[in-house]
């Protein structure tokens, strides 16, 4: 447990000393939150939520906040091996799963926080919290997309020699689960064929996971929801601490 | 007990073999040094003792532990200098220090008093809670092998330790290193490109090229094997001076290297007059002459055709290269 704190630990204070990764990581998130938002709201209305479209998406850009910022945060295991720390890392005395483990909590926990900040803007934004129960399962989800997500970019960073492949996980990866996932269009609505497509992405569960949080109602049954995500969490942490057991510096 | 044994290690990447079928064994208590030329495969047996690469084929044991099937227990052992940095730069140098100290699970109070010792060794202490990315190349190597010192490991593996330090710097360091291996009882494996540091610390000599060791003995072996006299001859017209004494029987040995050519005889001082009759005689032009007894620089010359002077350059514009790409 001391490794895996001393890994957290160190993540935390990187993130936290560095004050242009979290504003930056926060730009696209609140453009959406703030164009959308007061873009569509006075335009479009949907059937069962009351709040209007700006309290609709605001569960959708807190799991995108997070989803962004958890799997930059796993990712960030390419630098330490281009810039030689990961040897540091891996020559000591631990099991690789205690610092996979370590990595997984700390950027989740940064992706937690990102998440939370948009949260807390939304509140000056007028969204209303349906109860602090509410609260609490909308903090679960973060968290369950945050220890996801940093599983998966450690996972990709444990194949991934440089920096160069990041356009394509960018356009092909993380954009799509964003975009599929609900998070700022109702899925009831879709055609048959796409709204299957969206089913098939773990970032809906955690969307409507938090949406339901939020907002006390959501598409998905939120047990339903957090069971699948769960599911996800499990096979990510799974396949990135295989993956991660096999880096080769 | 060996401090290391190596049996046959071997490591390929790919079609190029690196390491190359290479045996040696290290005592308990010794400084010992591998010296080869860039390329050599030092890194990449330093990278293999340390578990950091698995071996193709052949056994090695660290501390008695076999390096593939004991890895937790070689690590315990050994503490490692990279010869590339290993640092986090965005955290200070006694942030960099308790992290590795909590890797290696030392209690609080020790990790505390020690990295603060170790800090003042390298003549960090006013420095320490600076980030090091605001650190020069000479402390960021200091702070490297203080870092490496941290939890007092059995065996020190040191590659290129001094690259790159101003030679104060290096010169209280090879005390440091003298200390820990008399004091401590710690084993050492340097790897180095300059002479003086391996002629200064290293009780046995492994010459090392193209993946294989060519010789191993004591530095004062290795130089009295060579024995008599070097006689250093400079001249624009080498090739034909090299030929010319190639036919006296008293030149042990005849080299050229970079318009120099470098003669290996017995009482060197006998034949300076003959030598430089006889290329006035043929009209080959000489523009200096010099005597020395055997340096490490004419073992490594001797036995890898080139001199150490070229390897120190061509190391440095590496460490210059490296340093170019990260920036990029
Ligand atoms: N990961 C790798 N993949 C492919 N080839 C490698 C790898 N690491 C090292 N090599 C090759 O193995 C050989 C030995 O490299 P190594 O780094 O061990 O040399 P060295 O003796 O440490 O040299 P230097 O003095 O420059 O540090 C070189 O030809 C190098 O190109
Ligand atoms: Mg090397």
């Amino acid at each position: 447990m001391d490794i895996v704190y001393t890994l957290w630990l160190r993540n935390v204070k990187r993130y936290i000393r560095s004050r242009s990764r979290m504003l930056g990581s926060l730009g696209m998130p609140l453009f959406f939150l703030l164009m959308l938002g007061f873009g569509l709201n006075s335009v479009v209305s949907i059937p069962g939520f009351d709040q209007g479209y700006i309290g609709f998406i605001i569960p959708g850009i807190v799991a995108m906040s997070v989803l962004f910022t958890s799997i930059f945060s796993g990712i960030q295991i390419i630098w330490d091996k281009q810039f030689g720390f990961l040897k540091e890392t891996l020559v000591a005395p631990v099991s690789r799963m205690e610092i996979m483990i370590g990595q997984t909590f700390g950027g989740a926990t940064i992706a937690f926080i990102q998440g939370m900040i948009i949260l807390v803007i939304s509140l000056f934004l007028g969204n209303h919290i349906a109860s602090f129960a509410g609260f609490l399962i909308a903090f679960t989800f973060m968290i369950m997309i945050g220890l996801s997500f940093t599983a998966l970019g450690i996972a990709i960073a444990s194949r991934m020699e440089d920096m160069h492949g990041f356009q394509l996980i960018m356009n092909f990866l993380i954009l799509p689960v964003f975009g599929l996932s609900g998070a700022v269009f109702p899925i009831d609505n879709l055609p048959p064929w796409l709204k299957s497509i969206t089913l098939f992405d773990p970032l809906t569960y955690g969307v409507e996971g938090i949406r339901y949080g939020l907002l006390g109602v959501s598409h998905v049954n939120p047990v339903v929801s957090c069971t699948i995500l769960g599911a996800f969490m499990l096979i990510m942490f799974v396949t990135g601490a295989y993956l991660f057991k096999k880096v080769k510096i | 007990m060996n401090a290391i044994d190596v049996d046959r290690l071997t490591k390929k990447f790919n079609s190029l073999t690196a390491v190359d079928n290479v045996s040696f064994s290290i005592v308990t208590g010794e400084v010992f040094g591998l010296l080869g030329p860039n390329g050599a495969g030092k890194t990449t047996i330093i990278s293999m003792l340390a578990t950091l690469l698995d071996r193709t084929s052949g056994k090695a044991f660290v501390n008695g532990f076999d390096i593939s099937r004991e890895q937790d227990a070689v690590r315990k052992s050994i503490g490692i200098v990279f010869q590339d940095q290993s640092l986090d730069e965005e955290l200070t140098a006694y942030e960099n220090m308790d992290f590795h100290g909590r890797l290696y699970r030392i209690p609080k109070e020790i990790r505390r008093d020690k990295s603060l010792e170790l800090l003042k060794l390298v003549e960090l202490d006013d420095r320490k809670d600076d980030l090091v990315k605001t650190y020069s190349g000479g402390m960021r190597r200091r702070l490297e092998i203080a870092r490496g010192l941290l939890h007092e490991p059995r065996i020190l593996f040191l590659d290129e330790p001094t690259l790159g330090l101003d030679p104060q710097t290096r010169n209280h360091l090879w005390e440091y290193i003298r200390r820990l291996n008399r004091d401590n009882r710690v084993t050492i494996i340097l790897t180095t490109h300059y002479m003086e540091e391996a002629d200064a610390l290293c009780d046995t000599l492994a010459i090392i090229d193209r993946g294989k060791i060519i010789v191993q003995d004591t530095p004062d072996n290795l130089k009295d094997a060579i024995g008599g006299d070097m006689l250093v001859i400079e001249s624009p017209d080498s090739s034909r001076l090299k030929s010319e004494l190639n036919g006296f029987n008293w030149a042990k040995d005849v080299r050229i290297h970079n318009h120099t050519v470098y003669v290996n005889l017995m009482h060197a001082e006998k034949h300076i007059i003959e030598i430089v009759n006889l290329s006035g005689k043929r009209g080959i032009e000489i523009n200096s002459v010099s005597i020395h007894k055997p340096t490490l620089q004419d073992v490594f010359l001797h036995y890898t055709g080139r001199t150490i002077r070229d390897e120190e350059a061509s190391a440095k514009d590496q460490v210059r290269m490296r340093r170019f790409r990260r920036n990029r």
